[in-house]
């Protein structure tokens, strides 16, 4: 019943070297990026630092700088690059047939019920 | 005395380079296994045939060429019959039969047949004149040419042609190359060298036509000249046709053993028959087909091994080409046509007429090309051959050994360049020295900068900044602070914001992917410091020709909004010179219920924020607003910011002028235009200042007589009140000058610096010097502003609104968990 990919559309939605959000009910809100060699990623659009939007932020190789205070932020690994220490949760994207999906559990990772359990987490500190 | 057992008769068939080789491999493992014969098609004994060119040079004579004279024949009991080539092998009576009619009987046989020169069968290729360039015969006749001197056309712009080419010159003819493709010797060189090459081969006196396309060789029973299928027609006495070797596998085939482009034979160099070898240009092996020397030696000795010792296995060569071009030193090994995950490594030397390319992938050298100078090609190719780890000495690899093992294995680029001599080169574009540079800082260049415009050292391309910075800190030791004066733009590039403003002028460079390529940036797409620096630098320099690159400017300018730390957005309406209207005041109240705005605030600069205003509901809100009349604020950009005024001599008794008008025509004349950071103004009706113009960026007070400009002011972290520029008489004055001061701000000023520290550096009489002073100047400057402004004084709300961009301020979409959907 429920896919183990979602599909959130078309990949030209998707500007390169910026990021589109997608508003999770119940959850956090993700952001999904494309760099300047149309890799996508998709992180939870908040910066561990203050929260920022990470989807306002600057794209430069294969990091967002925070639109707040200029943390840098790995898009590969959702790691604060540099001094800063902190980590966002990644969410894995698939490209097929032109379109985006993510995987799913990971999507829905924040959402408050008993039946998604899991909060997501960063691999290794 | 009698031999107990017989020995074994080897024929080998080529006298040449091949076939010498096979047998000295032979001799050499067992002197004494077999009675020896070669035949060879030419009448002579065993030469150097890569030698032939110095030979037509006339730098060598042909016993300086001979490799085996005959004493090595006889010494080693080897029966030569030279100039009676073999015409068949009968592999069933093991025999063969030259053209004289003699007949060997062999045990072991040996093809060393090499290969013939192709010759492009056009009309008039069989004229009398018409030669190739690859034995004695050829360049007897060259000479006997030469010698009446006239015009030669060599057909092929490979390595043979031209070595044709520049031996016939050197006699005194008058050369043609034509060549087909674009670029000389390109399986050996690439693009770039092969422009070096046919530059300075020109500069010699011949002539080189690329691209050129052989349709006929003229003459009457004799070559007169050739016409190419473009109709030009280039007179010749000689045409030499150096278009490439096939190998010679007519023997082969005759006798029925397997042929492919060559003979095939098997890592022991064995044909499809047991008893017959096969070795030189005349071979196919796992495909390959080789026209270079080394190859030849590597096949020799697996031959002889697997004759008559330990079968070691030929398990294919790679090549290298090292060699003189009409003197010049080329250089090329492995593969140089790049492609995914190669990064090239290149070092220019205009004045010395070098180019260096190494080609590394994965941490390996995979490729190089030199021109110039080919000193450190044995070393690249060692190290590609060993598939050696270059990792450690990358950054001093295109220097050479020397450079990078200086300091020993793993040595840092300092170590290296301890170790230099003083005339090792440092700078490869401007072609300077160690000792050139040594010498600057200690005529006072102090750091980089200064060795930069002193010696030109590192000055363009930037690749040698830390072997210059090295020499800075071994030359000067503690005096070296290792700070440089100005700082570069980011960590993506060793150039300043100046040095790379004058690039993007000087080089008209138009979009940033052109300015990092120009300028050597060592980050595909740059950071979130240096890109919007360089699409504003852009925007200044070319207005109208550069594109503004959305994705490099901060969140606010791209949203025409202040971000917010809840990641709303605060709006602030454009209200000129701090006047509104009840109109204007209604439709912000209206705005501010409608979309829910949770403070609205009076800000310094005389404006209405509306804060809390979600990404989303921007565009609408812009709507309304702009249907009231109003326009964007700006209130979050690099930009002008806000004239704020006092009410002036229109209401207040100490007024001496009219602030408030002069505030909104000053405004007016300047919104919307982009700055290297916020730029405020402010107008003052009188000495009392209300308008507290003098911490503004442009303050201007007005007094009885006139004016007083004011410039460089700053109320935040560090206070700084404004410097006098200067008193003027009118209003226009007061506007032309603002204008000019803006610009000269906006062409000169950092990215991201106020008008204060930009003031502090260049020095208030500087900027008298450029707006005051220079009046021809000044009104160049207002110019280019009103020009500028032409073009970006646009409300961007208003083109949001419309609809521009609106995936800015939309979601994907969105993910409704419990409705099991994406919307």
């Amino acid at each position: 019943m429920n896919p183990e990919w979602l599909d959130i559309g078309p990949l030209d939605q998707l500007p390169a070297m910026g990021a589109r959000t997608l508003p999770v009910r119940g959850g956090e809100e993700i952001a999904i990026f494309r760099t300047a060699n149309g890799q996508v990623y998709a992180l939870v659009n908040k910066c561990p630092h203050k929260q920022g939007p990470l989807s306002q932020g600057i794209v430069h190789d294969t990091t967002v700088t925070c639109p707040l205070h200029n943390w840098r932020i790995s898009l590969v690994s959702g790691k604060a690059l540099g001094e800063d220490e902190g980590c966002v949760p990644t969410i894995p994207v698939k490209i097929d047939g032109g379109r985006m999906f993510l995987k799913r559990d990971a999507v829905l990772a924040s959402v408050e019920t008993p039946k998604l359990a899991e909060p997501a987490q960063c691999k290794a500190a | 005395m009698l031999n107990p057992v017989p020995k074994l008769h080897l024929v080998v068939i080529g006298n040449g380079m091949a076939g010498c080789r096979a047998v000295e491999e032979i001799l050499e493992r067992d002197a004494s296994r077999f009675r020896i014969t070669i035949f060879g098609a030419e009448p002579r004994v065993n030469y150097n045939r890569i030698m032939l060119s110095p030979l037509l040079a006339g730098e060598k004579s042909f016993e300086d060429i001979i490799i085996n004279g005959q004493e090595w024949y006889d010494d080693n009991g080897i029966d030569l019959v030279a100039g009676d080539p073999v015409v068949a092998i009968d592999r069933a009576a093991k025999t063969v039969t030259s053209q004289s009619g003699r007949v060997e009987v062999y045990d072991k046989l040996i093809l060393a047949t090499g290969s013939d020169p192709f010759i492009i069968p056009v009309p008039g290729h069989d004229l009398q004149g018409v030669i190739s360039f690859r034995d004695m015969d050829d360049v007897g006749t060259m000479l006997r040419a030469a010698s009446s001197g006239g015009d030669a056309v060599v057909i092929g712009g490979g390595l043979l042609g031209l070595e044709a080419a520049h031996g016939l010159s050197l006699r005194g003819m008058k050369v043609t190359v034509i060549h087909l493709m674009n670029t000389l010797m390109e399986r050996q060189l690439d693009e770039a060298a092969g422009w070096l090459l046919k530059t300075e081969l020109e500069k010699r006196g011949q002539q080189i036509l690329t691209t050129a396309d052989t349709a006929e060789i003229c003459g009457d029973g004799k070559v007169e000249g050739v016409r190419l299928k473009d109709g030009r027609e280039i007179p010749a006495s000689i045409v030499v046709m150096a278009v490439g070797i096939r190998p010679n596998v007519k023997l082969a085939r005759d006798a029925g053993l397997a042929i492919g482009r060559g003979i095939h034979v098997d890592d022991h160099l064995v044909t499809s028959d047991a008893n017959i070898m096969s070795v030189g240009e005349c071979v196919e092996h796992s495909g390959q087909v080789y026209g270079l020397v080394a190859p030849i030696w590597d096949m020799c000795r697996s031959l002889a091994d697997g004759l008559v010792a330990e079968p070691s296995g030929y398990t294919g060569s790679v090549t290298s080409t090292k060699l003189k071009v009409s003197g010049i030193d080329v250089f090329s090994a492995g593969d140089f046509s790049g492609g995914d995950g190669c990064e090239d490594i290149v070092m220019r030397d205009a004045a010395r007429g070098v180019y260096k390319r190494v080609i590394v992938k994965e941490d390996k050298i995979v490729g190089a090309v030199l021109y110039g100078d080919t000193a450190d090609g044995n070393w690249y190719f060692d190290l590609l051959k060993k598939q050696e780890d270059v990792s450690e000495i990358r950054d001093a690899l295109i220097f050479g050994q020397a450079f990078a093992n200086g300091g020993g294995a793993g040595s840092s680029p300092f170590d290296a360049v301890a170790a230099l001599g003083d005339d090792a080169e440092i700078c490869g574009c401007n072609g300077v020295s160690k000792g050139k540079v040594v010498a600057c800082i200690n005529n006072g260049a102090h750091d980089l900068d200064a060795v930069r415009s002193g010696c030109k050292a590192s000055a363009s391309c930037g690749q040698c900044t830390n072997l210059v910075e090295g020499l800075l800190a071994l030359t000067l030791g503690d005096e070296f602070a290792g700070e440089r004066q100005v700082k570069p733009m980011c960590k993506c590039t060793s150039f300043t914001h100046e040095d790379v403003r004058k690039a993007i002028v000087e080089k008209e460079l138009k979009s940033i992917p052109e300015v990092m390529q120009a300028q050597h940036w060592t980050t595909p797409d740059g950071c979130a410091s240096c890109r919007p620096a360089l699409n504003y630098y852009l925007l200044c320099a070319w207005p109208g020709e550069a594109v503004d690159d959305q994705q490099s400017r901060f969140t606010n300018e791209r949203m025409h909004a202040n971000i917010q730390k809840d990641g709303t957005y605060s709006v602030v309406p454009r209200m000129w010179g701090g006047v509104t209207t009840p109109n204007e005041l209604r439709a912000i109240a209206d705005a501010a219920d409608k979309y829910g705005a949770r403070m609205v605030k009076v800000t310094g600069g005389q404006r209405l924020d509306l804060f809390g205003i979600k990404k989303e509901d921007l565009p609408a809100i812009w709507a309304d607003l702009n249907a009231a009349g109003m326009v964007s604020g700006h209130a979050y950009g690099k930009a002008l910011r806000t004239v704020k005024t006092c009410v002036g001599s229109e209401w207040c008794r100490f007024g001496t002028q009219d602030s408030t008008g002069l505030g909104i025509k000053t405004e007016q004349m300047t919104w919307g235009s982009w700055m290297p950071h916020k730029f405020k103004i402010a107008v003052s009706g009188c000495p009392r200042n209300c308008a507290e113009a003098t911490i503004k960026d442009f303050g201007v007070i007005c007094v009885d007589s006139g004016y007083e400009l004011l410039v460089g002011g700053n109320g935040g972290i560090h206070l700084r009140g404004t410097d006098l520029l200067c008193k003027v008489a009118t209003e226009e004055e007061t506007l032309e000058y603002c204008a000019a001061f803006i610009q000269l701000y906006r062409e000169e000023a950092r990215y991201l610096d106020r008008t204060a520290p930009w003031i502090e550096r260049v020095g208030i009489d500087y900027v008298k010097s450029r707006i005051v002073e220079d009046e021809a100047g000044r009104k160049a400057l207002a110019e280019r502003f009103a020009f500028s402004q032409s073009i970006y004084q646009v409300d961007p709300w208003a083109k949001r609104a419309a609809g521009e961009d609106a995936k800015l301020h939309q979601h994907l979409a969105e993910v409704r968990p419990f409705a099991g959907a994406v919307a």
